[in-house]
């Protein structure tokens, strides 16, 4: 492993990135060369299964293009006949409603969590980690359970509900279609908080105490503290925690194809699930990217908004 | 590290462990009943005047012993470790290799295959699955594990790059010089100097790798059909429910050992899952 020259060559000492051993030896010691080499097989990976993919998406997206058969240009007539037909309509709605509630839930609920956290002094990592755990189970399996929990003939659910006499008959939570949405945003909700806690409490932790302590020595209630101190130093990581959960809660499939399967009445479909009907269930696969492609702007305004964050941060470091 | 003492004893009961309550229990209900579930007989399971919280008429291993004697299950389950482990040890390397240039080397086109690697990070598999079907009949790895040994990276490598980016950079420079002032090449700086120091995060970014391919599930559901070669995830799902009958002990039974080897690594490793977690997000 040493390759440094035995003959004590001292002017080797001086020039460092001098070369030594041949022309591959010398390549070793300069950046550039090294950089593409290593970072090649990413970069090909990237290009061959994510950017020719996408491509192709786009491609899908303006042919005929159905199963085995690789269609024809036909311009936007698929995003046409999507605006116009109720289905992805209500789709374009669920979508809405449910990464705007689930969003909304998860902040409030995320932050008062974390809060909650940072101030743990005793069985910390045992609570950190009971918090933390729905995160790390595989989605589509806790989601069975969910499944189980709100079933309409055995549902855990109904039975607490009726055994405190809050409700005298079951409550049909899937077969509802409010109900329904309301269920997979909950699921969401479950699954994702602890994201949010987790993040938002490292932003908590890194403010400095000593604003805290300047706050109460000039009177500021626990209030004023909070609203003056505590969110606008976490107010970065609220953002960038708010914008990644954006992108997988709009984008999110496991839910509710386990759950509802975009039903009942089509009521809880998302861009994925609708996507996934039509491009493999009904062979549709030009509608099915287009559908598809409506998660794009809000991926582009999250890029957009991250990348300058990064420049920002690096302009000041 | 930087506890608040002041809300001891007494007063903290209230003000702290009572609101942590709701949603500790909210947290962990839902994997209980799991396991509770999973446990019971199927007479108590649909008698509805018994109380669904506990099991009052016995523990059964009954919904265990039907998984391995009338499902492919252990296929399942041998299929993702397959598949995690490959598209794991495949995304890792690949990401070392990717980060360290990254975070470290000067050279033109740096920043520009920086912001490409973070925006596939961004890209959600759903956008993707349609196109990538197409992609991988035409490689001819459609119904085979390969599939999603092939495209699980796609996710993998852009997450672990930029996780170990991170960790790169905090390591000083001077070691590295130190090591090429010596003598060694960039492999060898790399490889003896840098990853020894950065192993916390080539452990996280591993950890991350293998827990985000065994979760997996729309990929699994898409590229690959056969009953025996299916993943836990999508085996559990698609073959333990049939038509209107759904076998719930069976199910749950499934989503617990699914979940088991998860859960394992996390009560092992809860400090890489929490710093891995935090580290895309606050820098």
């Amino acid at each position: 492993m040493q390759l440094k020259p035995a003959n004590g060559d001292l002017s080797a000492l001086n020039a460092p990135a001098a070369p030594r051993a041949g022309a591959l030896g010398e390549l070793l010691y300069r950046d550039a060369p090294v950089a593409y080499a290593f970072i090649a097989p990413s970069v090909l990976l990237l290009l061959f299964l994510v950017a020719y993919p996408f491509v192709l998406s786009v491609w899908f997206a303006v042919s005929d293009a159905r199963v085995g058969d690789t269609g024809d240009f036909i311009g936007l007539d698929n995003f046409v006949r999507l605006l116009g037909s109720s289905i992805f309509q209500q789709t374009l709605q669920n979508s809405l409603v449910f990464t705007a509630a689930a969003l909304g839930a998860k902040t409030v609920f995320g932050m008062g969590l974390a809060l909650l956290l940072f101030r743990v002094a005793r069985f910390k990592r045992l609570i950190r980690g009971a918090v933390l755990l729905p995160f790390i189970v595989p989605t589509a399996l806790s989601t069975l359970v969910w499944w189980w929990m709100f079933e309409p003939l055995y549902s855990v659910v109904n039975w607490t509900l009726k055994y405190m006499h809050i409700v005298d008959h079951d409550i049909p939570w899937l077969p509802d279609p409010y109900l329904a949405m309301f269920t997979v945003v909950l699921v969401n909700t479950w699954r994702g908080l602890p994201f949010f806690a987790i993040t938002l409490l490292a932003g908590l932790v890194a403010i400095p105490r000593e604003l805290y302590e300047a706050a109460e020595v000039d009177g500021a209630s626990a209030f004023g503290r909070f609203w003056h101190v505590t969110i606008p130093l976490v107010k970065p990581v609220l953002g960038v925690v708010i914008l990644f959960s954006a992108i997988f809660t709009l984008s999110d499939f496991n839910i509710v194809y386990v759950l509802t399967k975009g039903g009942p009445m089509n009521m809880t479909h998302l861009f994925a699930t609708y996507s996934f009907a039509l491009g493999l269930q009904s062979g549709e696969i030009g509608q099915g990217a287009a559908v598809s492609l409506f998660l794009f702007p809000i991926l582009l305004a999250v890029v957009v908004v991250q990348l300058r964050q990064i420049r920002k941060a690096t302009m000041y470091e | 590290m930087s506890s608040v003492t002041e809300t001891r004893g007494f007063r903290s009961l209230f003000t702290l462990y009572l609101p942590l309550t709701p949603y500790i229990l909210f947290a962990l209900f839902p994997l209980y009943f799991m396991v509770v579930t999973s446990f019971k007989g199927n007479s108590e399971l649909y008698d509805p005047t018994t109380v669904p919280f506990w099991i009052g008429r016995g523990v059964t291993l009954g919904h265990y012993n039907m998984l391995g004697e009338e499902t492919l299950f252990w296929s399942w389950f041998a299929n993702s470790l397959i598949v995690s482990i490959a598209s794991t040890v495949i995304s890792v390397v690949l990401a070392i290799l990717a980060a360290y240039p990254l975070a470290r080397l000067k050279f033109t086109g740096a920043s520009t295959f920086g912001v490409a690697i973070f925006i596939t990070y961004l890209v959600p598999p759903t956008l993707l699955f349609l196109p990538l079907s197409n992609v991988i009949n035409w490689l001819g790895l459609s119904d085979s594990l390969w599939a999603l040994i092939v495209t699980y990276p796609t996710f993998l490598v852009p997450f672990c790059t930029w996780l170990l980016m991170g960790y790169f950079r905090t390591v000083p420079k001077e070691i590295e010089e130190c090591a090429m002032l010596d003598g060694c090449n960039r492999l060898q700086t790399m490889f003896l100097i840098l990853l020894p120091v950065a192993l916390p995060g080539v452990i996280c970014a591993a950890l991350f790798a293998f827990t985000l391919s065994w979760n997996e599930f729309l990929y699994a559901l898409v590229f690959v059909s056969p009953a025996e070669l299916k993943t836990m995830t999508v085996g559990i799902f698609s073959e333990l429910i049939r038509g209107d009958i759904y076998y719930w002990g069976g199910l749950m039974a499934g989503a617990c050992i699914g979940s088991l080897p998860i859960v394992v690594a996390y009560v092992f490793f809860l400090d890489y899952y929490v710093s891995g977690l935090t580290s895309g997000a606050v820098k």
